[in-house]
């Protein structure tokens, strides 16, 4: 029995120790990030050659821009890095964040069926082509809408987006919505997952799209309105709130990512030949 | 190990066991003495085996007292066997020395108080066989030896010889012999009235729930008093 | 159907190729999963232990919270671990938020009313058939239920490989707790997740396929540990 025993603390501790101190060793800060962002796969660009430079790793925890900030605010990150302008400055101002610096921009697309019921495709203007969308819903029944729309609803910074563009649309959506709105509460992917299966129309983030293998019918139709540009920007959460955050690294990884070999890191990111960020920190 | 008188005699005033508005036991007084083999015997549902749980501390009297040398805690140095022998997952050796490691006994001196309980049962070649596997009989056997290994005072047996084949009864019966002839009392019911006669030194005929007789073995099986017990006796040799 | 033998191709050229990353996320799977079940069951066994023999108050109401808490949905715990180790909340000086030690502790939680509640039905069973030759040879309560706890060890076994199999499989606790950080805390259900909500159905079907060839293993080892015990042990 001693024996046995013995066996069994012995491979506890091996799993242990195999399992989680190697990581708690090394240099790290947690970035709060959307999930948009890293499935775009620009982390796993970026971020081997941050870590090459200064040795600090990078634990990116990828979440709707709304779950993003209200974790920094707990102090459960170092830095964020999301698409939200409205919702960072306000953040800034909460006194959560220190400074809110921009990044880089990507642009949203919109993204419908190949055979294209609202008649939208190829145009470069995007309020009108939601508008032709609720047009085209306007006059079909509920059981059978023309256009379906597929909203991601999860209060992400791609929802944000949509719902300021039916604004500007002048479509008062909550009041406009249908059958043919479905609202998904549900991440980037899963929401073009929706899309392709019910020949919907989607607001997306080119990011998102280019590395979306399932695209089943659907194309971009609408795209290089420069209202659809997503700008990032980036915070470093305040140590006055939260005396734990690491703020010189992650003051080191703002700085960098700013920083002239930052933004061209940034911009050599290409999805089959395809830039897809594009850097535009400011001196 | 002081003096076997330390212990008896076991003393039972007025005992009654109720459970769920039945009495099972109605007020039963009894003084059981060292070294005489008692068999209890009645018709089934007359309360043998709570007789005997109450005798060895298993229950509780609802009233009445039962004293050990006018003591009313119950001794240590008894052990009870059952109708079907209940033995742990593990070797027939580790058996036997687990009731002496609750007893207290030090390391090797219970290995060798196993192996010795072992070898009087005739289980030696099996020590280190796990006992699930074991027949009833030889079941049976390792559980006498665990008792033995204990060196109780008194050893209590529920029909203990009910759920063997005949061969495997005769060895049961042997052993019950040998312990008793090592000065340990013995406390026994069953149904097997040859049985009964082969072993008991004394009678006591439960019926319902009371004593009804009290007697010597020969003069029970001979003359017995009461109606009941005749009636008993007569039905189980039909 | 197609997309099925693609997936199945790319399940077993990952495999076969032993991908480090899978590896990497496999290993890490079984670590977290491991870890858990062992604390669940030091934690669950003797509390089983304990409710099938003692005799005290309030020992119906835990039975029955227990066997309640044996179906507890694994976002619940996750959210609940989440706000525990969160750096806002109580716990939240450890730094424990996102990391493996989170996961550990969110999937330990989930199982332990599991092993608790299993143990609980063994070792009742058991104590019914011992309980009187146990009394009968002196052993107290405490160690009457570590006697059965020993004796009843197959069944045991069998009850923390399922405490295991739930582990395995949970998704919503450790993505809540573990953040799905790439190389740190991305396990193989929440990998499939992740793949799943990409697009990339092939390969979250691979993993699934892997995944679920884990599970059988495990319930196979299950099986095979009983038939031998039943033989050599009885």
């Amino acid at each position: 029995m001693n024996l046995k025993r013995r066996i069994l603390l012995a491979a506890c501790a091996a799993l242990w120790l195999g399992a989680f101190p190697v990581q708690a060793r090394d240099k790290f800060i947690v970035v709060a990030s959307t999930t948009s962002t890293e499935q775009s796969g620009l982390f796993g660009h970026i971020l081997p050659l941050f870590e090459q430079k200064t040795g600090i790793k990078v634990r990116v925890v990828a979440l709707g821009t709304g779950q993003a900030l209200d974790s920094a605010r707990r102090g459960d990150a170092d830095v964020v890095f999301v698409h939200d302008k409205a919702a960072e400055e306000k953040f800034v101002a909460e006194g959560f964040g220190v400074k809110r610096q921009d990044v880089m921009y990507n642009d949203f697309i919109l993204v419908g069926p190949k055979d294209d019921p609202a008649r939208v495709a190829g145009g470069r203007d995007i309020t009108g082509a939601l508008k032709k969308i609720e047009a085209a819903n306007a006059t079909s029944g509920a059981a059978a809408p023309r256009a379906p729309f597929v909203s991601r609803g999860d209060k992400s910074g791609t929802h944000a987006a949509e719902l300021r563009l039916w604004k500007l649309a002048g479509i008062d959506i909550e009041k406009a919505k249908g059958p043919w709105y479905k609202d998904t509460g549900s991440g980037m992917g899963p929401a073009l997952n929706t899309a392709a299966s019910t020949d919907a129309y989607v607001l997306a983030d080119r990011g998102t799209w280019l590395s979306f293998k399932n695209r089943a019918s659907l194309a971009i139709v609408v795209e290089g309105d420069t209202r659809l540009f997503n700008q990032y920007g980036v915070i470093l959460v305040n140590p006055a709130k939260h005396p734990h955050v690491k703020k010189e690294l992650g003051q080191q990884f703002i700085d960098w990512i700013v920083s002239a070999e930052g933004q061209k890191a940034i911009a050599d990111y290409r999805i089959g030949g395809e830039q897809l960020f594009f850097p535009n920190a400011t001196k | 190990m002081s003096g076997a008188n330390d212990v008896f005699p076991l003393v039972l005033e007025a005992v009654s066991f109720r459970a769920r508005d039945r009495t099972i036991i109605d007020r039963v007084s009894l003084a059981m003495d060292r070294g005489v083999r008692t068999v209890i015997l009645g018709p089934n549902g007359a309360g043998k085996s709570v007789l005997m749980r109450l005798m060895h501390g298993l229950l509780a009297p609802s009233s009445g007292r039962i004293t050990w040398r006018g003591r009313e805690r119950r001794p240590e140095a008894q052990a009870m066997v059952f109708q079907r022998p209940v033995v742990l997952r593990t070797t027939a050796h580790a058996n036997v020395a687990y009731g002496l490691k609750l007893a207290g006994v030090p390391g090797a001196e219970r290995m060798a108080r196993a192996a010795a309980a072992l070898e009087r049962v005739g289980l030696a070649h099996l020590a280190g066989r796990p006992a699930k596997v074991f027949s009833g009989g030889e079941q049976q056997r390792l559980a006498l030896a665990r008792a033995w290994a204990l060196e109780p005072r008194v050893l209590f047996l529920d029909e203990p010889t009910a759920s063997l084949d005949p061969a495997a009864a005769r060895d049961v019966e042997r052993i019950i012999g040998e312990i008793a002839s090592t000065g340990c009392k013995i406390v026994m019911t069953t149904h097997n009235l040859g049985q009964a006669r082969r072993l008991a030194d004394e009678v006591v005929f439960l019926d319902s729930g009371r004593v009804t007789e009290y007697t010597p073995a020969g003069a029970f099986f001979r003359n017995p008093r009461s109606v009941e017990a005749d009636a008993y006796i007569k039905g189980e040799l039909l | 159907m197609g997309s099925f033998g693609e997936s199945l191709t790319t399940a077993l050229n990952l495999i076969g190729g032993a991908d480090p990353k899978l590896a990497e996320i496999v290993l890490l799977s079984l670590q977290v999963s491991l870890l858990s079940v062992l604390f669940a069951a030091l934690m669950g066994l003797p509390l089983g232990a304990a409710l099938a023999v003692g005799r005290f108050p309030g020992r119906q109401v835990i039975t029955v919270v227990l066997n309640g808490f044996m179906g507890l949905p694994s976002v619940v715990v996750g959210l609940l671990v989440y706000l525990l180790l969160s750096r806002a909340g109580p716990l939240g000086e450890y730094g424990l938020l996102f990391t493996p030690g989170a996961m550990v502790i969110a999937q330990t939680v989930l199982i332990t009313p599991l092993m608790a509640a299993l143990t609980r039905q063994i070792v009742e069973d058991a104590w019914r058939e011992y309980r009187e030759q146990l009394r009968s040879l002196g052993a107290t309560t405490p160690r009457a239920a570590l006697t059965l706890l020993w004796d009843a060890r197959f069944s045991l076994f069998v009850a923390v490989l399922a405490g295991f199999g739930r582990a395995a499989s949970e998704v919503g606790a450790v993505m809540m707790v573990g953040g799905n950080i790439d190389g740190v805390t991305r396990v193989m259900t929440t990998t499939i997740a992740l793949e799943t909500s990409k697009g990339d159905l092939p390969l979250a079907l691979a993993l699934g396929l892997i995944l679920v060839a884990l599970i059988l293993a495990v319930n196979a080892a299950a099986h095979v540990t009983r038939q031998w015990a039943l033989r050599h042990y009885g």
